[in-house]
């Protein structure tokens, strides 16, 4: 499949000498929705405003459809919709002028029918003609999404949908995004709230420092990077571990009561029946087990907080 | 070219002017009037006639200039400043638009909302004294292409500008005076030969002095050169506008 986004060696410093992005490389499919990750910083809005033209490349190469962003700026723009991370809007306009304004903007004729469904979407239906300074935070967000969809886009990107929006509008706001999905759209999202990412997204792109040092499916990325536990609640606590059990990677938490096996889900074999064999021939009865696998919140923590410079997975070609 | 665009940038800020009615033309109308009230009726009066013509007459130009250069520079300079500020000009950056869409649009916008004006005043002026134009075309060149180069003048400073000072410096420090000394008030013929030298250094003197002969067939200097100085306005507005947009200055980081 050919990528509906393509970004080639990308390179971007500021005036000022900081870089921003370095040498980025990513290819994004149609109708995926990917989420790119990242601490304040690290260079996820850049990323994106360099996409949309906002910003520009100090060098690299970006293709969108197939056609470069610079050469052919309008088959490539009115691909794009974009929802900026500010809730920057005309605070004396109305949504429905808004929104028919942004449409005109891309070059798309009237369609008055279509700018109600727009509005209906993400419910400011009702408010289509109030002042948007009178709008709450929640709804602006939501009008930005109007304005992005406002003339049919076939990418969106949406740069923090969820920042200072609160839980309910959040969940409506996913909705909203698998909806878009559903049609066809492909949706970029950067965020903070990894829930986000594990709730939505179809891969993974982890930003730190300017750098994109990780794309992964979700799925094989939790599985990849995922570590698993099993946890064996003892009837009778420990005081240390015993010695048959040392050679396993195994702690003793909960002053004793709670033996802590962590296993590599990627390995051939786990060693769980090991471990119960062992525990059977050293006499320890436990009253109950359980798994836990590590969420896409530890995964994140561990790749960009590594302070030793040695990448826990090869960066993307 | 996406005429879309331009419609739609365009009908934004024209109902921007329509939301602010009481700003955009009321308030400078009744400026205006004041002007005529106080020079033109009050000193006037005890000024019998400049080059042969009646004094509330000899005004009626200038002060058009005055309205047509302000109302057109803070036009256009508002009008691109105020995404800048409030952050929407993400969109316009984003949008599959050119630069001479966005300058139409803008541009086009601030130049009506001027000419416009400038009609309402040229209106409110017959009501002070009699007119009668001599050249009525040639008025209505001079008073398109000046709202068309100060609308880009404007445009150019509103791009530059980030913060509210710089954006009213320009036109309250600089055009301001330069179109009370540019011989709206008086005829250079009046000045010192030194003052009258001086005056010759000020481009809003040559716009006057057209607009002046279109009305009343006579001018401090040629009606030509005031034709060639607004011109060269334009064209070297044109070139600054082109400039920006080639390098992003003040618009792409």
């Amino acid at each position: 499949m050919e990528p509906i986004v393509s970004i080639k060696n990308l390179n971007k410093t500021y005036k000022g000498g900081f870089q921003a992005l370095k040498n980025i490389n990513l290819d994004i499919y149609p109708g995926e929705i990917i989420a790119l990750l990242g601490p304040n910083g690290a260079g996820k809005t850049t990323l994106i405003s360099t996409i949309c033209g906002i910003a520009q490349a100090s060098s690299g190469s970006i293709t969108v459809d197939g056609k470069d962003i610079q050469k052919d700026f309008r088959a490539t723009r009115s691909l794009i919709g974009l929802v900026p991370q500010e809730l920057t809007t005309d605070a004396f306009e109305t949504p429905w002028v808004t929104v028919s304004f942004s449409r005109g903007l891309f070059g798309k004729a009237k369609d008055p029918a279509y700018i109600e469904k727009v509005l209906k979407d993400v419910s400011l239906w009702d408010k289509r003609d109030n002042m948007i300074r009178t709008l709450s935070g929640g709804m602006k967000r939501r009008l930005l999404i109007a304005k992005a969809l406002s003339h049919e886009p076939r990418i969106l990107f949406l740069d923090e949908p969820s920042a200072g929006v609160d839980v309910e509008l959040r969940r409506e706001m996913w909705q909203l995004v698998h909806k878009l999905r559903e049609s066809g759209v492909t949706i970029i999202l950067t965020t903070h709230y990894i829930e986000e990412a594990e709730e939505m997204a179809d891969r993974i792109g982890v930003i730190a420092d300017g750098e994109l040092i990780l794309v992964e499916d979700k799925k094989s990325l939790m599985q990849k990077l995922g570590k698993k536990q099993l946890l064996l609640e003892l009837k009778q606590p420990l005081a240390v571990l015993p010695e048959a059990l040392k050679e396993f990677e195994i702690e003793l938490k909960d002053e004793g009561y709670t033996l802590v096996y962590t296993f590599d889900t990627q390995a051939e074999r786990t060693g769980i029946t090991t471990v119960l064999d062992a525990l059977r021939q050293a006499q320890i009865n436990f009253r109950d087990l359980s798994t836990t696998q590590s969420s896409l919140e530890d995964i994140f923590v561990r790749l960009v907080k590594k302070d030793d410079g040695e990448s826990l997975v090869e960066k993307p070609s | 070219m996406n005429l879309h665009a331009v419609n739609a940038i365009y009908r934004f800020e024209m109902a921007r002017t329509r939301r602010t009615l009481l700003q955009s033309v009321v308030a400078p109308v009744i400026t205006t009037s004041l002007y005529f009230v106080v020079f033109g009726a009050a000193i006037g009066s005890r000024i019998s006639q400049v080059d042969g013509i009646g004094y509330g007459a000899f005004i009626v130009p200038g002060l058009i200039m005055l309205s047509l250069l302000t109302q057109s520079i803070s036009n256009a300079a508002f009008g691109i400043y105020f995404p800048k500020f409030t952050g929407t000009i993400y969109e316009l950056l984003s949008a599959p638009v050119s630069m001479i869409e966005v300058v139409l649009g803008y541009v086009g916008a601030a130049a009506t909302k001027a000419l416009v004006l400038g009609l309402i005043i040229l209106g409110t002026a017959t009501f002070f004294v009699d007119l009668h134009i001599q050249h009525p075309l040639v008025m209505l060149m001079f008073l398109v292409l000046t709202a068309i180069s100060f609308s880009l003048f404007g445009f150019i400073i509103g791009i530059w500008a980030d913060n509210f000072e710089k954006l009213q410096m320009i036109p309250l420090l600089v055009v301001t005076p330069l179109v009370f000394l540019g011989g709206t008030f008086y005829s250079v013929s009046m000045l010192s030969p030194v003052w009258q030298a001086v005056t010759l250094f000020n481009p809003v003197f040559y716009l006057v002095s057209g607009l002046r002969w279109s009305f009343y067939g006579q001018s401090d200097v040629s009606v030509w050169i005031s034709i060639g100085i607004i011109l060269f306005f334009l064209t070297a507005c044109l070139g600054a506008v082109a400039w920006i947009f080639k390098t992003g200055y003040h618009l792409r980081n």
